[in-house]
């Protein structure tokens, strides 16, 4: 069997959405190199899942649902893809390049020597065979054509929010193989004594929509109460959580920062967007009161639509913004929420 | 007990990076600086080997241009540098780095665990990381926050990683491989003491002789590099009342169809 192999990410027991981005690019590889495309799902409800990626594409999946593979774990989700890789000598192996994904991708594309390339924007197949594809590098500032190696399999990890999902072929399924782990228990060396999930909260690198703050949420007009450690921080952790959060939900997107804003200590560092944070692409972009220093830029520019929103009309971020807002964000973004659940209809 | 830190020199990061007429990537004037991820690990690598009572040692991959990094992390405290230096090591290709960062590690005595910054900027990518790993055979701990207990003696450690969903507590047999975020630590300056030591500092160069490695073959090759494309369009300014700015702004975005 050659074919494109997909690795689906699962969580709980279910598909991540963004699975259906790596099925797009899998599916052009496919084509391109005249192979079914093989969704690769580990973990609890992995046959369901794998059977129903058929409506995106897939043609066969190869499922594990063994208990060592219950919650991800590097070494034996890796063992068992490069198993995989060395049995069937796919073509491409192909994942969203999340924490997971580009890990997984780089261990087993060292276990066959095989070439990777991730962080993938757009990707095309030479005549030779050889993936051709366009990544970002210097923190984004720049971008660079790679090419892998043909001789073997090449494994691709994309960029979230890059690629299109096919279009949901309603009822279709995948003919689906169930394979045996490679690793027991007891010779995987790491264990999970436990998980905090953030519950409710939109992951940034998903979403569609991001409403982000910089240092000028500290210029909250209300007033921290009496006997908090640090006003300023009260202010603006209470902005953040009360005028940024509320827009970010009506529009059912994700809270970013600035980097200023999380060395400062006013919200955690997960939602720190830029180039010593996370890389978004979204929809949207509200940019709140940040100036847009070139860090910054390097992780928001690929944004489709940028609004900033800001008190000083120099402010470089204007530069990149599709829309420009000259004025008080504690004025301007309440106002913009409310005019929003007037027009959503929420 | 020895810790081994891999790190790089790459552009300040507040430096403008763009392709000239000739191809090359610039940065104009601006200085060489350790990959920023890396303090971080090189932080937690000075703190952890002075808990342990061992030693920290830092190494980079490539040319010359790469010993003021090492020379950065001598000054902020670690004991050690060396730099590996063969005209047959790729270090841009993942593969090829990984195959001499585990020999480089290897041949660093008594060593339980390597720490990566979260990402090199430069090449835009972690994967060298767990790619290193994998060339030693040893555990890989992602986007580590926090180190949680460590026992060298009993070879175990507990961290806490970021992941998308959440924080998730996890322990490991050592020896092992983390790559650690922002969270973990606040890195240190170096002190004036520091920089002039590791300014007379002679860092010992390394062969894929001596590590005992032939080179590998890089899988991947770099075409040619491309400026960003630039924004289209111009900025449209909203004025008004805030309540007119938003009403204007919602119909534009709605214009869009990106709600």
């Amino acid at each position: 069997m050659s074919a494109v192999l997909v690795w689906i990410e699962t969580f709980k027991g279910q598909a991540l959405n963004a699975g259906r981005e790596a099925l797009g690019a899998g599916q052009l590889l496919a084509e391109r190199f005249g192979v079914p495309l093989t969704a690769v799902v580990f973990g609890p409800n992995a046959a369901a899942i794998g059977a129903e990626l058929g409506e995106f594409g897939a043609v066969n999946a190869v499922v594990c649902e063994d208990t060592t593979l219950s919650d991800y774990r590097l070494e034996p989700y890796a063992a068992l893809l490069t198993k995989l890789v060395q049995e069937h000598q796919p073509k491409a192996v192909v994942a969203i390049g999340s924490s997971r994904g580009r890990e997984l991708l780089a261990a087993s594309a060292a276990d066959t020597d095989s070439s990777l390339l991730t962080e993938v924007l757009s990707l095309s197949v030479r005549d030779d065979g050889a993936i051709q594809v366009v990544r970002p590098v210097y923190a984004g500032k720049v971008l660079s054509e790679a090419v892998g190696s043909a001789a073997g399999t090449q494994f691709v990890a994309l960029r979230g929010r890059a690629f299109q999902a096919p279009a949901a072929n309603a009822g279709a399924r995948a003919s689906v193989t169930t394979v045996a782990p490679v690793l027991s228990e007891d010779a995987i060396a790491t264990k999970i004594s436990s998980f905090e999930e953030e519950v409710g909260k939109v992951n940034l690198t998903d979403a569609a929509i991001i409403v982000s703050g910089g240092r000028a949420v500290a210029n909250n007009p209300k007033d921290a109460p009496a006997g908090v450690p640090d006003a300023t921080v009260w202010k603006a952790q209470d902005a953040f959580a009360n005028v940024l959060q509320p827009l970010a939900d009506v529009l059912g997107g994700a809270v970013g920062a600035s980097r200023a804003a999380v060395d400062a200590g006013y919200i955690p560092y997960a939602h720190q967007v830029g180039q010593t944070g996370k890389t978004v692409s979204p929809d949207v972009y509200i940019a709140c009161g940040i100036s847009g220093a070139i860090q910054h830029q390097a992780g928001m520019r690929s944004s489709r639509v940028i609004v900033a929103i800001n008190k000083d009309a120099e402010a470089p971020i204007f530069k990149l913004a599709r829309y420009g807002l000259v004025g008080d964000l504690f004025q301007i973004v309440p106002a913009l929420t409310a005019e929003l659940k007037k027009r959503l209809g929420k | 007990m020895q810790i081994v830190v891999f790190t790089r020199s790459t552009p300040d990061t507040a430096a403008k990076v763009e392709v000239a007429a000739d191809g090359r990537v610039t940065w104009g004037d601006a200085a060489l600086v350790v990959n920023p991820w890396d303090e971080y690990a090189l932080e937690e690598a000075i703190v952890q080997a002075k808990n342990a009572g061992g030693k920290a040692t830092v190494i980079a991959l490539g040319p010359e241009m790469h010993n003021d990094a090492l020379k950065h992390a001598l000054a902020m405290g670690m004991d050690e540098a060396a730099r590996v230096q063969d005209a047959a090591l790729d270090p841009a290709d993942s593969l090829s780095y990984a195959t001499a960062a585990a020999a480089a590690a290897k041949k660093v005595d008594g060593v339980e665990l390597v720490i990566f910054g979260k990402e090199s900027i430069d090449v835009g990518s972690d994967q060298h990381a767990y790619q290193t790993a994998r060339k030693l055979g040893w555990p890989m701990l992602s986007s580590v926050s926090k180190i949680v207990a460590v026992d060298f003696a009993a070879k175990t450690i507990t961290v806490e990683r970021l992941l998308e969903q959440g924080k998730q507590v996890v322990t490991s047999k050592l020896p092992a491989v983390l790559s650690v975020t922002k969270e973990i630590n606040e890195p240190r300056y170096p002190s004036f003491i520091g920089i002039r030591k590791a300014s007379k500092a002679v860092i010992p160069e390394w062969s894929l002789a001596d590590l005992g490695v032939s080179a590998v073959a890089a899988r991947t090759q770099v075409g040619r590099f491309m400026n960003l494309p630039a924004r289209e369009g111009q900025v449209e300014m909203i004025a008004g009342t805030p309540e007119e700015m938003a009403t204007k702004l919602v119909d534009r975005l709605l214009e869009e169809k990106v709600l």
